[in-house]
């Protein structure tokens, strides 16, 4: 009965999830059109764009893993999902969490991507190519300084398990991994920037220069598979910065709250720079990027 | 007719077809890695031979809720054919803003659903134009852009574009004008709204049931028919 119980509210979590995603998309696009001096998309236009996929009466398939690429990057986002703990404090709103939780995530968040790769090059288009190959390159680079961030607060935490990492940063502002480990935060939400893929990352999808990078050849519902698993895969990865560096949520107001705001600050940074190419990106990424998130480590073992 | 004469004669079809293919879609014989020789027929081979069929709509409320979000989402193809593309920018613009319509860009056949010929249509670029076509999704629509598009317009004479676009592809609005402003395109699009959620805008399965009419009047026009009949 446990089980049933814990189940139903998994699924109500991803319900909340989803929705909130593709209002957040929608709410997004608003602001970007605001600030072109336009009137912008409506509010449920992301809704109304899943519904028109899914009912696309024809489908053209390449082969088997054209099939399983959706497959393979909704499992990794509904993945990453299942064993994030939602909010602090309920044990009810914290999925499947484990003390080794934050390796498993950071495994699922690789695995759609090659799970995509594999689909999207089977579709045989030139683009598509094109954009996974820039994507994992770019993806490699953007795991780094995250990785080194995750190291450095498995270090100042001394577990690996994101709900004690948020335990301990209960009680204040001045407790948020944000204040105690600056370092790995600056890091971290540079890597961030790379993950949302938002102008100056933006390479992979690429409009304008290589439209549009891995799903080219996808249309109906295998799109629509992937505009679900964009909408969970973006509040859960906001949702996870904001366990590790900004305290965690106690409520579903200050998840929702928080998890925009971190999200937003890739859409901030998006709308300020233009996009780096390929081959500007990495180095980047393996210069300052890096260099900070060895600093959080050092000044932790020193 | 026997049916070794009707072999003789599709091959003699094919063998006239064949002087317009390029070279790497001829047949030919590959020699493989251990000096076998494979022989290839690149358009059987290579490419999806089989007819598209009719997709029939659902029924009732389905369909209709269906198509209230097909009309609240048209997804363009990002394709200009003529001078009419000069128009489509601008619909982007702040001035004009599409966005808020549920119009939006995309930049493959696969994912868009409407099609805008916008002008005149060069012989040459028919055979883009066919070939998008085929390669976007049931249900699919046509907005024709232009007088062009309706009987060729200021080029009715011309030795190298298309009189009248529906008899290559069937078309949903005709937005008339030389060349329409932004707002015309707009209407047009509302026009096109109003069409799919009455569920009158059939073209992709007419294009399906009257294919070989379509393909004859294609083939009439276009010479050097080097792809396949229907490209997937």
């Amino acid at each position: 009965m446990e089980l049933v119980k814990k189940i139903g509210f998994v699924l109500l979590g991803l319900f909340i999830i989803l929705n909130w995603g593709l209002i957040m998309s929608g709410i997004i696009r608003k602001i970007i059109a605001r600030l072109g001096m336009r009137r912008g998309i409506k509010v449920f236009q992301p809704y109304i764009n899943l519904i028109k996929n899914y009912s696309i009466r024809s489908q053209i398939s390449h082969g088997v893993m054209f099939y399983l690429g959706p497959v393979f990057r909704l499992s990794g986002g509904i993945g990453i999902f299942l064993f994030m703990p939602l909010i602090h404090g309920s044990e009810l709103w914290s999925n499947f969490s484990f003390t080794g939780d934050l390796i498993l995530i950071a495994y699922f968040a690789f695995f759609g991507m090659l799970g995509m790769a594999l689909g999207a090059g089977e579709g045989g288009h030139p683009y598509s190519a094109i954009g996974i190959s820039r994507g994992l390159a770019q993806f490699t680079a953007i795991e780094l300084p995250l990785t080194l961030a995750i190291i450095s607060i498995a270090i100042q935490y001394n577990t690996l398990s994101i709900s004690e990492i948020v335990a301990a940063q209960q009680g204040g502002i001045q407790n948020w991994t944000l204040v105690t480990n600056p370092f790995a935060t600056v890091a971290a939400m540079i890597s961030f920037l790379g993950a949302m893929g938002h102008s100056p990352f933006s390479v992979v999808m690429a409009p304008q220069e290589i439209p549009i990078g891995p799903p080219t050849e996808y249309h109906g519902t295998f799109l629509g598979i992937l505009q679900t698993n964009r909408a969970i895969l973006h509040v859960i990865e906001a949702v996870l910065y904001m366990n590790l560096f900004f305290g965690g949520a106690t409520n579903w107001g200050i998840l929702i709250l928080k998890s925009f705001l971190v999200y937003f600050w890739s859409v901030f940074v998006g709308m300020v720079f233009p996009r780096f190419r390929v081959d500007q990106s990495i180095p980047w990424l393996l210069k300052l990027p890096v260099l900070i998130g060895i600093i959080a480590i050092a000044l932790l073992i020193i | 007719m026997s049916l070794s004469n009707k072999n003789e004669q599709e091959k003699n079809i094919r063998v006239t077809e064949d002087k317009f293919l390029a070279p790497e879609n001829r047949k030919h014989t590959v020699i493989g890695p251990g000096g076998e020789e494979i022989f290839v027929d690149p358009l059987n081979d290579y490419f999806c031979t089989e007819k598209p069929k009719v997709e029939k709509p659902y029924k009732g409320i389905l369909e209709k809720f269906y198509n209230w979000a097909r009309a609240e989402s048209l997804w363009v193809l990002g394709y200009g054919t003529g001078c009419g593309s000069i128009e489509l920018p601008p619909l982007f613009s702040p001035r004009f803003d599409a966005y808020r319509f549920g119009v939006a860009m995309r930049p493959t056949p696969r994912q868009s659903g409407v099609f805008i010929i916008s002008g005149y249509l060069a012989v040459k670029t028919l055979k883009r134009v066919i070939r998008s076509y085929e390669q976007m999704q049931n249900p699919k629509y046509v907005i024709a852009l232009g007088s062009c598009t309706i009987n060729g317009g200021m080029y009715w004479d011309s030795y190298n574009t298309i009189n009248r676009l529906d008899h290559y592809i069937p078309v949903d609005v005709y937005i008339a004008g030389c060349m329409p402003r932004p707002e015309a395109i707009l209407s047009g699009f509302n026009r096109l709204k109003e069409k799919i959620k009455e569920g009158r805008a059939e073209g992709a399965n007419e294009y399906i049931e009257k294919l070989e009419w379509y393909k004859a009047n294609q083939k009439k026009i276009i010479k050097d028919w080097n792809m396949p009949d229907y490209n997937w």
